[in-house]
């Protein structure tokens, strides 16, 4: 019986926002997102990028990545845009595929760390009490360690266990998040404690919903603004930090190519001095790409989360 | 406040205990020592030098001697430098507060000033600059930049020395000896500076747009100050109160190095320490070092609760 009148107010509900759809809270979003010209360029350089290393590399001859030592070390030609590397590699074509990897390193250590930030700060923030204590606790903790001695040693740890180089990406990822999530669970939590005194979640206990129900049917939408807005900030900070480790040669390893590892070649004197087409695109791109994030996760804050604005 | 001050220094024992096993824990977890990495020895002669560092005892057992060690202030034994590793923080940890002090001076000042004009002129075309600048000076990778530096100063345009603290064999004293450091300074600080004042640039600017609205700040333009008075005297001294508080989060990394700054430009500091340590796995530096960060930290964050009473009579506990 319950459950039949829940479904039918569900209904309702669906039905009464069906027409306002031209005016949703999505809509509205985006149209103010429009006039936020900085904003913008910087989605579409992010598109950009995205686009040109995921489908540059199918039209380069040198994708196949094969070693040519006839061509070794060549500076910049109509040939090879970015020269080529001490295998003889093209550059461009490798900082494309490079491209590939730290994109997905930096987009999937930031869906992770927001999933397991996310539903742990739900967590502590509905139940309250020793679960959140325990959860709060470990984030603490986790705050108070340094996170670059602690993602070095986590490297280090995967050098030592001989962890196969196409497998360390995967292991980067949770590196990541695992520094990553405290931030997000504490941010959700403080919303869900402002979130659960609200008049609707009153309503949701009168209508006797279940737990499950009432976290992800009506919290967790209400704190999805938010989470749109650190995710798109977070993943710049995955990029940097995959960079960081990777360059250091605690992260994804070569051959995988990463716009971090790939200013390794810096690590050699003659390189650096002489052959800057080696190491300063990568680092161009991951600049470029970062800054990106940062402008358009900061526009996307100006509407999203009004009340957490820094800038204006 | 009192009661309150002594709940937190419990939680902050208890946090930095929670630390302490985390760190020993994920550092002897590592295969491979100092001693297994030492081609030279042979396996007579590594298990002796185990037998003395306590390195076969069980790990339980290590980590109470460890952990009673550092409350008595002893961080262990350096295994590679054979000497104790509060011995050598102290030669590093001035090299690392030097560069670290004069950064955060600087990026302090540069912060302030154009947070507060920034704020003064919102919107306009500087303003705007000043933002697209913020985002790009949040977005550099710190190793990058400090490369791409050495290479346009020092490698290209040879104005600035690449690394290092004092040019190699010098051995000038007084006054040519602090002109020599300050020359090799200039990089690593410029690059430091680059990275923090972003973030803090956009926190005075912030403060200082709540503050100029403020009744107090009319008041003193209707009393026909001049514009400059009212800006830096009645408005930048609220603006800057709410920072009081930064003041303690900065105390890691005033102390602590800054591991790829120091590692970049070969500066003899405590994070630079911490790297050549890493690549011999010198575990008790190491885990001495991460230690030391970890209760500088927890140091930081009580310092910043403290301040944040002290300096606003708002806060009641």
């Amino acid at each position: 019986m319950q459950l039949s009148i829940t479904t039918t107010v569900n209904k309702i509900s669906k039905a009464r926002s069906a027409p306002e759809a031209s005016t949703s809270l999505f809509r509205q979003s985006i149209r103010q997102l429009r006039k936020n010209k900085l904003a913008v360029a910087g989605f579409v350089f992010i598109l950009f990028m995205f686009l040109i290393c995921f489908i540059g590399p199918l039209f380069s001859p040198y994708a196949d990545g094969k070693i040519n030592p006839a061509q070794m070390h060549q500076p910049p030609s109509a040939e090879h845009w970015l020269g080529t590397d001490l295998l003889g590699r093209d550059v461009l074509t490798r900082l494309l595929q490079a491209g590939r990897i730290s994109l997905t390193v930096g987009l999937a250590s930031m869906a992770l760390s927001m999933t397991i930030g996310t539903l742990l700060g739900i967590t502590s923030g509905y139940y309250r009490g020793f679960i959140d204590q325990l959860i709060m606790r470990i984030a603490d903790l986790l705050f108070t360690i340094p996170s670059l001695p602690l993602l070095f040693i986590m490297g280090a740890l995967m050098s030592e266990w001989k962890v196969p180089t196409d497998y360390r990406l995967y292991i980067v990822m949770i590196m990541l998040s695992l520094i990553g999530w405290p931030g997000v669970a504490r941010l959700v939590r403080s919303q869900m404690l402002t979130l659960r005194e609200r008049e609707y979640m009153l309503a949701a206990d009168v209508l006797g919903l279940r737990d499950r129900r009432k976290l992800f049917g009506h919290l967790l939408p209400n704190v999805f603004p938010l989470l749109i807005v650190i995710g798109t900030l977070s993943t710049g900070g995955a990029i940097l930090s995959e960079s960081v480790l990777s360059f250091f040669g605690l992260g994804v390893m070569p051959p995988t190519p990463t716009w971090g590892n790939m200013i390794d070649a810096a690590n050699n004197v003659i390189d650096f001095e002489k052959r800057p087409w080696l190491w300063i695109p990568p680092g161009l791109a991951i600049f470029l790409t970062v800054i990106a994030i940062n402008i358009f996760g900061d526009g996307l804050r100006d509407i999203l989360d009004p009340k957490q604005n820094t800038s204006r | 406040m009192r009661t309150y001050l002594l709940r937190r220094c419990l939680y902050m024992l208890l946090i930095l205990f929670g630390a302490s096993i985390l760190i020993f824990f994920l550092y002897s977890l590592t295969p491979g020592d100092y001693v297994d990495n030492n081609l030279n020895l042979s396996d007579q002669r590594k298990a002796e030098l185990r037998e003395i560092y306590g390195l076969n005892k069980p790990i339980l057992e290590r980590y109470v001697i460890w952990i009673s060690n550092i409350f008595q202030g002893d961080f262990g034994y350096s295994l590679a430098q054979q000497r104790p590793v509060l011995d050598l923080f102290q030669d590093y940890i001035w090299n690392s507060f030097l560069l670290a002090s004069a950064a955060t001076f600087f990026t302090w000042f540069f912060a302030v000033i154009i947070g507060v004009l920034t704020a003064y002129k919102q919107y306009s075309l500087f303003d705007t600059l000043v933002m697209i600048g913020i985002f790009a000076a949040m977005s550099i990778p710190s190793f990058f930049i400090g490369l791409f530096l050495i290479k346009l100063f020092a490698v290209d345009l040879k104005l600035l020395p690449p690394g290092g603290m004092i040019t190699t064999g010098s051995r000038a004293e007084g006054w040519e000896y602090i002109k020599d450091v300050l020359h090799h300074m200039i990089l690593p600080v410029a690059v430091m500076v680059l990275l923090g004042v972003g973030s803090l640039t956009r926190y005075f600017r912030s403060n200082m747009l709540e503050v100029i609205r403020q009744d107090y700040v009319r008041t003193a333009r209707a009393k026909g100050l001049k514009e400059r008075t009212v800006l830096y005297r009645h408005a930048l001294k609220n603006a800057m109160l709410p920072a009081i508080t930064l003041i303690g989060f900065e105390l890691p990394g005033l102390f602590g190095g800054s591991i790829i700054i120091e590692k970049i430009f070969n500066w003899p500091g405590i994070g630079q320490l911490y790297m050549s340590s890493f690549t011999v796995r010198d575990y008790p530096l190491l885990m001495g070092f991460t230690m030391f960060i970890a209760i500088l930290t927890v140091l930081g964050t009580l310092l910043s609760d403290i301040l944040y009473h002290a300096s606003d009579p708002r806060v009641k506990l």
